[in-house]
């Protein structure tokens, strides 16, 4: 059971590497990071069965920060959408040196 | 330390007069405060001054050709000029008395050993302790009568040479430090001690060459004087420090205990006594460093009769006597600062046939004559090069400031009619014994003095020279040796023909220059003839005394035949030098037999005759034309004129390739291409590099940022997994 639903968390979490380095719509891309956080819930919650209780906490903390993470990252892109009317990433270079 | 202290507590100077032997340099170091304090204050004009006084700033030649034709109608004497004149000479002449007084318990007490007067510790660290030592004894004193006495005379005449001129104060606070560092030259009991007089002396010639700075001819000339001293200062350091190395001690009295160590005429010794003769070629204008002594003639006269005639320039000579523990051991070295002297001697002389500048004549004579000096000392004559030095500061004092004396009448008299000539020039001179009587007596007997005509001086001291010379071509440590694979005897032997034709010219070329200046028709001009006197007394008053000097200095030391009353001053050097002079001859005195002697001083006597009379006989100042009129010289007169070109060679093998390699290499090169340039503004340029390529990686991309990341972690992953 644990070795099947580790297998998935890292599918589920490559998966969401990919889309984090493939696509260029912001909002796609905050999806993706929350899959990878999801992803790594899951091997928390599978290891949890062989290590005790502690990835459980883990989970919850994780789920919280996600939440909260959530709310600012979607604010940010709003904020950058009002900006350049624009979600694609590609269109969006203020850090550049 | 302690044995020292415990010898001179035993010493039979102690307790006397001779403790106070300090206070002979302290003296001039406080003149030297208090003109450098008024010096420091302004000049006032005191209006209008009588032209009939001797109110003229006495400028040299340079300052002439500038001044000449400027308002003069002012006079600009210094506030304080009373109270210069006063503290000036009056430092010197108590420190002169005070020095008889400890000459005198000197003489009367007949120490064999100096007496060392320690003030305080100096330099104490590791193996070398040095203290702030004088040292007392029949040398030093010897030097310092002459410093202080000729150096008090030639202060007097100062007063009467720079009064108006507008650093009066700046100038005598200058001559007080000068003597000040020259005491301490003389009277230093190590060689640390000795070397800080040594610098002293250098810089206060530096300053008094470039006294009048505002020419720049001047300026340079003390410049060159200061870079020439540095070479052989740079001699006068390694060989202490070779002393050091191998002694272990600087102070004279452990170098002459320990000396013995080194093995004699061995290559230590050698370097030793070759790196102290560098410094001496410097201090004391030998080939090949002597062409600063001429340029030095700059400076005010009285400074040229003082530094660069009487006191600083026999230095070198005082340090080879000094050094004579050394030298004696040394007999490639001896014969090298004789045969340096004897050529340099022979050399200066021919150059001073035919120099038109009364100073040049002079400056000349002196480099000559001090090669006459290491001939003495260079053979192993101490006491005969010594007893040189000292009447040679006689006669060459009483000419330079009889020089001094001239050009003053010679300025006064074209100031009246602001004519531009040449007042140092003598072909612009002539016929002035009619004008100047008391000059042109006293400079006759100076002129014979140092031309060898007995019974004055010149002719005792140049006598033993050349006799002592003579004595040693056999039977002496410097005859069995070789120098560069020539026998010594044969060497000794063509220093005694050097030095004689170096006396004929002497005689020819100062006979010249009394013909030129004093006989002959007057070619300064109608209306300057009636301007031309007598200096003032102040002037005059101190010839007349270094006259006498020069006519009867030469009772110091008798020839050795006349018996009880002969060699007096050999003997009185005796406890200094003695055993040196013995080390050469061997353990026995270098004793000619009577005939031989009679026969060489005839030899000298016919020779420095034959040259005045040749002089004489040859030199026509009738037929001279003042300066701007005369025609150009050819051939080996041209040479001669010019110094062989010894300056140009100079400037075309040393000066030009140093600033050329200063130039190109070291400035454009290593200065500006490598350290600024590679060092300083390429790092520079390196980091604006990094940044520039740092700055690109930052594309504003997150995907970018992103991509980067996830490879860093696998990387970092990967790196854990496989290790």
């Amino acid at each position: 059971m644990i070795p099947e639903a580790l297998a998935l968390s890292a599918v589920l979490f490559t998966i969401g590497t990919i889309g984090v380095l493939t696509r260029r719509n912001a909002i796609v891309i905050f999806m993706c990071v929350e899959l990878m956080l999801n992803a790594v819930n899951l091997s928390f919650v599978a290891l949890s069965r062989l290590y005790g209780t502690t990835g459980q906490v883990f989970v919850v903390f994780v789920m919280t920060v996600a939440a909260a993470e959530a709310a600012v990252g979607l604010a940010i892109i709003i904020a950058i959408f009002r900006h350049g009317q624009s979600v694609n990433l590609k269109n969006i270079n203020l850090l550049k040196g | 330390m302690l044995l020292q202290e415990a010898a001179g507590a035993a010493h039979p100077l102690a307790g006397t007069i001779a403790e106070w032997i300090w206070l002979v340099p302290v003296l001039p170091l406080l003149g030297f405060v208090v003109n450098g304090l008024l010096s420091l204050l302004p000049a006032t004009h005191l209006g209008p001054a009588d032209p009939s006084a001797a109110g003229h700033d006495a400028h040299d030649a340079h300052a002439v050709h500038d001044h000449g034709g400027h308002d003069h109608h002012h006079v600009v004497r210094h506030q304080y000029a009373r109270i210069v004149s006063l503290v000036g000479p009056a430092v010197l002449g108590v420190a002169f008395l005070l020095t008889a007084g400890i000459f005198l318990a000197l003489a009367g007490a007949h120490a064999e050993e100096p007496f060392v007067r320690t003030l305080f510790p100096w330099l104490v660290t590791g193996g070398l302790h040095v203290d702030a030592a004088l040292q007392v004894d029949q040398l030093s004193m010897a030097m310092t009568m002459v410093v202080t006495g000729v150096g008090f005379l030639i202060h007097v005449f100062s007063v009467g040479y720079m009064q108006d001129d507008p650093g009066y104060p700046r100038y005598f606070a200058y001559l007080n430090l000068f003597v000040f560092f020259m005491l301490v030259l003389v009277l230093g009991a190590s060689y640390p001690v000795m070397f800080v007089g040594w610098e002293g002396v250098g810089l206060c010639s530096y300053l008094l060459i470039g006294y009048w700075y505002s020419e720049k001819a001047n300026a340079d000339a003390g410049k060159k004087a200061f870079v020439m001293n540095r070479i052989g200062d740079f001699g006068f350091l390694v060989a202490m420090f070779l002393l050091f190395a191998n002694l272990g001690t600087l102070d004279f009295a452990g170098v002459a205990g320990s000396v013995s160590e080194l093995s004699e005429g061995g290559a230590v010794i050698t370097a030793i006594g070759l790196f102290f003769f560098l410094g001496c070629a410097g201090k004391s204008a030998q080939i090949p460093l002597y062409t600063w002594l001429p340029d030095a003639m700059a400076g005010p006269t009285p400074v040229s009769a003082l530094i660069h005639a009487a006191t600083m320039v026999t230095a070198g000579v005082y340090l080879v006597a000094r050094s004579s523990f050394l030298f004696s051991l040394a007999p490639v070295a001896s014969l090298t600062v004789a045969l340096v002297g004897a050529v340099t001697a022979l050399f200066a002389a021919t150059i001073g046939l035919k120099q038109w500048d009364i100073k040049k004549v002079l400056a000349y004579s002196t480099v000559s004559q001090l090669g006459y000096m290491f001939i003495g000392v260079g053979v192993g004559a101490y006491a005969a090069g010594v007893f040189h030095l000292v009447t040679h500061a006689f006669f060459k004092a009483l000419l330079f400031l009889g020089s001094g004396s001239v050009i003053f009448a010679m300025h006064r008299a074209l100031h009246h009619t602001g004519s531009h000539a040449d007042a140092q020039d003598m072909r612009n001179m002539g016929g002035l014994q009619k004008y100047m009587p008391w000059t042109f007596g006293l400079m006759w007997i100076a002129t014979l003095a140092i031309a060898g005509i007995p019974p004055l001086s010149g002719f005792f001291s140049k006598d033993e020279i050349l006799a002592s010379v003579f004595a040693r071509t056999s039977h002496s440590t410097l005859a069995e040796a070789t120098w560069l694979g020539i026998p010594g005897s044969a060497l000794l032997m063509l220093i005694y023909v050097l030095g004689l034709a170096a006396a004929l010219l002497t005689a020819i070329y100062m006979t010249r220059m009394m013909l030129y200046t004093f006989h002959g028709p007057n070619r300064s001009g109608e209306e300057e003839r009636k301007h031309l006197a007598e200096a003032p007394w102040v002037m005059t008053a101190p010839l007349v005394v270094l006259g006498v000097l020069s006519a009867v200095g030469g009772a110091l030391n008798f020839p050795a035949f006349f018996g009880s009353i002969g060699q007096k001053f050999h003997h009185w050097l005796e406890p200094v030098t003695g055993a040196a002079s013995l080390n050469i001859t061997h353990g026995e005195e270098a004793h000619l037999a009577l005939g031989t002697e009679l026969m060489l001083i005839g030899i000298a006597v016919a020779i420095a005759v034959a040259g005045i009379i040749y002089a004489m006989v040859r030199l026509k100042p009738q037929a001279l034309v003042p300066a701007a009129q005369s025609p150009e010289s050819h051939g080996i007169e041209r040479v001669l004129e010019h110094k062989y070109y010894v300056d140009e060679a100079y400037d075309r093998a040393i000066v030009k390739p140093v600033v050329g390699i200063s130039r190109r290499v070291l400035w454009r090169g290593m200065d500006a291409g490598l350290i600024d340039g590679l060092l300083v503004n390429g790092s520079g340029f390196l980091m604006r590099g990094f940044g520039w390529v740092g700055a690109r990686l930052q594309s504003g991309q997150v995907g970018t940022y992103a991509w980067v990341l996830v490879i860093g972690v696998l990387a970092v992953l990967g790196a854990f997994s496989l290790s």
